[in-house]
């Protein structure tokens, strides 16, 4: 049967077919509706984990165990897994495991483009790289198949355009026959203590020495000989650009990224008159020919930021003579330069009354990374700054450390649940045991929005769709040490503001919690829409101050064409009833609708 | 069956159904028989940012997304998202509109006038483009909301794909309550 897959549900798709038992992830784009996918198949059991490095630890477990086990994670999300997987690398497996890793190059989704394949290499592990979604669901199942041969955990790679595009695949017959699993014990190998260790060690090089080796004759590793002038070096989507751009080029495709196939590298090079590597992001594989002797042309004429695309391509090689320039569409007249759109906090969100609120009190905001993130954006503008998942806590304590008492009194760190629980917590620990004096503001909307509302250790479900233990956070602040915790109304401003300049003025760690639910919240009981507000147009004195918090559901309607003056028009299928907008009405204009 | 590959390019504001109709277009292409690959960003898109879907079929479809400048039909769910887009188009390509103003933040904060003129500026540019009233076809079929569906009938009859293949993909995609509003606006589609 053939279905019209992305490459996400691709890799689900494999991972069903290839006898997967266990699958865990973190959340995060472009990687989250593989587990989404997963979920559907009863014979996996599927979970979200509070990070990726607990997602990696439960797949190891599980592949210890004796059950094939798929973990899914975004670029930065290896970060955080690094530490179990350079060990992993040590140990091996017992039943296949496979480490799907989505890049986001010209950073769609994400805060850098780094990538992921320099993992490969550093882990010493094998990676294999689709190019479409049939390839997604084949090496998929291939991956969990030389995991075990060569006893090492597999890295897949995907990328946005592999992992959100979507192409024909022929789905096929789960396999059979797999070893139950069981309580295996063999210390030697999987307790990595130095004299274990020291032994694994060599295992590895050897290892990926063999893997180089076998690649020559991988059928995913792939010589495609076409015009002999021109030989191109390629994988992933990058190999559909080539094959657009280039029709008659000469192509070794590989399937295997890491550890390269020298010897067909050698036998390629060798039948075409000119070598090029297509690679986004680093030039990894032109780094690595060039280490063998062979002269070669990558990053030269490609730049190691942001993806490729077909123009892109076409205009490097064109910049050599080897292509036509590509035909640029010339407008006829200059296009009147249009308002940007960029993505916005939805109507009724509970986090748009706080970062109102923190600008108003000129606060120096250490952020993080959620839908909240947005905020700053203007109007909001309320974040000064963001580096990585549960650093805004970290990065509040350091600012604290640094600055003078007084301007130590308008430090806050602003996190999600999901955030918090993913790694903020430990810098919550560090808060109060070396008393910052900082303010943390906990935003809990009971989901993992950012992401397309997953569910998390703090919303009470699991993403099997089973009712769980739901975290009780300020039971954990306490339990931390924390002796300030405060949970708020944010829809609220009175209270908000006071609450918060209150804590902030306090030379102790203390905690704010914000407890209203995300709107997009689909689960029955949790968001519910309130009474719709509406404008007074009589009452409404056009003074703007409702526009002030940037809801898409507030609009300022000019009286004429080009007119200064108008009235804040509220549109009642967006507007959710918060009610922040009438706190910000001197004029009482902004009333319930009846 | 030619060589030549067909380009659709779907562009309008996050959460406006654009990934649907999208899925609707790769599936008929599919049953009718192409190779079909479609590509868009997911993500930060989402929360009422600028989205643009990719549709491609034909023979064998290489890359998943349409190279600047070969767009054979711009889809719009939304004038101004249009007009930002128009440069993937080739010049004798064709652009069907919804004839819908959706005001991105700086024009709900009064800071700029949603610009002026968009449709006319878009024809003049493009001569083969089409304005469709989608709610009010849409309210007529029996729903505003099968908006889209009316675009995409009027999308269907530029394309050379049977109207059996639009009907079953339909039927495969929307769900079963919604499907006999969604076939009755196709058709007004179709017939525009
Ligand atoms: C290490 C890492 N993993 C995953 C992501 C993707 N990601 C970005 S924000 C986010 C979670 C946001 O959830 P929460 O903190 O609850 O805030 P909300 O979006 O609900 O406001 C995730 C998973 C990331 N950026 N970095």
């Amino acid at each position: 049967m053939k279905e019209i897959l992305s490459g996400n549900e691709a890799i689900a798709r494999g991972a069903y077919e290839a006898g997967c038992r266990v699958a865990c992830a973190y959340p995060g784009t472009p990687s989250t509706e593989i587990l989404e996918n997963v979920v559907n198949y009863n014979e996996i059991n599927s979970s979200w984990a509070p990070n990726e490095k607990v997602a990696l630890e439960v797949a190891i477990g599980a592949s210890f165990g004796g059950g094939r086990a798929l973990c899914t994670m975004k670029h930065v999300g290896v970060n955080v897994a690094a530490d179990p997987l350079f060990t992993l690398s040590y140990t091996g497996v017992n039943a296949g495991l496979v480490l799907v890793v989505a890049d986001d190059p010209e950073m769609h989704s994400s805060q850098n483009e780094q990538d992921s394949r320099n993992y490969a290499k550093f882990a010493k592990v094998p990676m294999l790289e689709p190019s479409n979604s049939q390839e997604c669901k084949a090496f998929t199942r291939l991956a969990f198949e030389l995991s075990e041969q060569y006893d090492t955990p597999v890295l897949l790679r995907s990328t946005t355009r592999i992992s959100h595009s979507k192409s024909i695949v022929q789905l096929e017959e789960p396999v059979t026959g797999l070893p139950e699993p069981r309580l295996i014990r063999n210390a030697s190998k999987l307790v990595m203590l130095p004299g274990n260790a020291r032994v694994r060690h060599p295992l590895v090089e050897e290892r990926i020495s063999k893997l180089s080796k076998d690649g020559a004759t991988m059928a995913i590793n792939r010589l495609e000989m076409r015009d002999s002038a021109i030989g191109i070096i390629t994988s992933g989507v990058c190999y559909q650009y080539v094959r657009e751009v280039l029709p008659t080029a000469s192509i070794l495709k590989l399937g295997m990224v890491h550890p390269l196939p020298h010897d067909l590298i050698r036998e390629f090079a060798a039948k075409v008159k000119a070598l090029y590597v297509v690679e986004e992001l680093d030039p990894f594989i032109e780094e690595q020919i060039k280490a063998m002797g062979i002269s070669v042309i990558g990053k030269q004429i490609m730049s190691i930021c942001g993806e490729l695309t077909p123009e892109r391509i076409q205009k490097a090689f064109a910049s050599i003579g080897v292509a036509t320039a590509p035909a640029v569409a010339q407008p006829e007249e200059s296009p009147a330069k249009l308002p940007p759109r960029p993505p916005n906090m939805c109507p009724g969100c509970p986090h748009r009354g706080v970062f109102y609120t923190l600008n108003q009190l000129k606060a120096y905001v250490t952020g993080d990374i959620g839908c909240y993130t947005l905020g700053f954006m203007p109007p909001l503008s309320a974040m000064d700054t963001c580096v990585c998942m549960g650093a805004s806590v970290g990065m509040a304590t350091g600012v604290t450390k640094v600055v003078s008492s007084e301007e130590q009194k308008k430090v806050v760190g602003v996190i999600g649940d999901s955030t918090f629980l993913h790694t903020g917590i430990n810098g919550l620990m560090d808060m109060v045991y070396n008393q910052s004096p900082a303010t943390l503001i906990i935003l809990d909307n009971s989901i993992t929005a950012m992401t397309g509302r997953q569910d998390n250790p703090a919303s009470g479900y699991t993403l099997m769709d089973d009712p769980s233990h739901r975290i009780d956070l300020p039971l954990l602040c306490k339990a931390v040490g924390v002796k300030h915790i405060r949970v708020i109304n944010p829809f609220d401003l009175e209270e908000t503001r006071r609450i918060l300049q209150e804590e902030m003025n306090r030379p102790e760690p203390s905690v704010i919690i914000t407890d209203k639910p995300c709107v997009l919240i689909k689960r029955e009981g949790v968001f519910e829409k309130g009474i719709v507000l509406e404008v007074s147009e009589d009452t409404c004195t056009g003074c703007r101050a409702c526009l002030k918090i940037g809801c898409p559901a507030i609009e300022w309607r000019p009286e004429g064409e080009g007119s200064k003056k108008g009235k804040a028009y509220i549109d009642p299928f967006l507007c959710t009833g918060c009610d922040v907008c009438s706190q910000l009405c001197k004029f009482n204009a902004i009333r319930r609708s009846k | 069956m030619s060589e030549q590959i067909t380009n659709i390019l779907l562009v309008g504001v996050g959460g406006q159904g654009i990934l649907l109709a999208s899925e609707i277009l790769s599936e008929t292409f599919m049953l009718a028989g192409f190779d079909v690959k479609k590509s868009e960003i997911h993500g930060m898109s989402q929360r009422g940012g600028s989205v643009v879907s990719h549709v491609r079929y034909g023979k064998e479809v290489f890359s998943p997304i349409v190279p600047e400048g070969e767009g054979d039909i711009l889809f719009g769910f939304e004038l101004m998202e249009t007009s930002r887009y128009l440069s993937l188009l080739k010049p004798e390509g064709a652009v069907i509109v919804n004839d819908l103003r959706i005001p991105p933040p700086s024009v709900l904060m009064g800071q700029v006038a949603y610009p002026d003129g968009l449709a006319d500026q878009i024809r003049n540019r493009f001569p083969d483009f089409l304005l469709v009233d989608g709610q009010k076809l849409a309210t007529e079929a029996g729903n505003p909301r099968a908006a889209n569906t009316v675009l995409l009938g009027a999308v269907s009859k530029r394309l050379d794909v049977a109207e059996e293949f639009w009907i079953k993909a339909l039927e495969k995609m929307v769900p079963a309550k919604a499907l006999e509003i969604n076939r009755k606006a196709f058709i007004m589609g179709r017939a525009l």
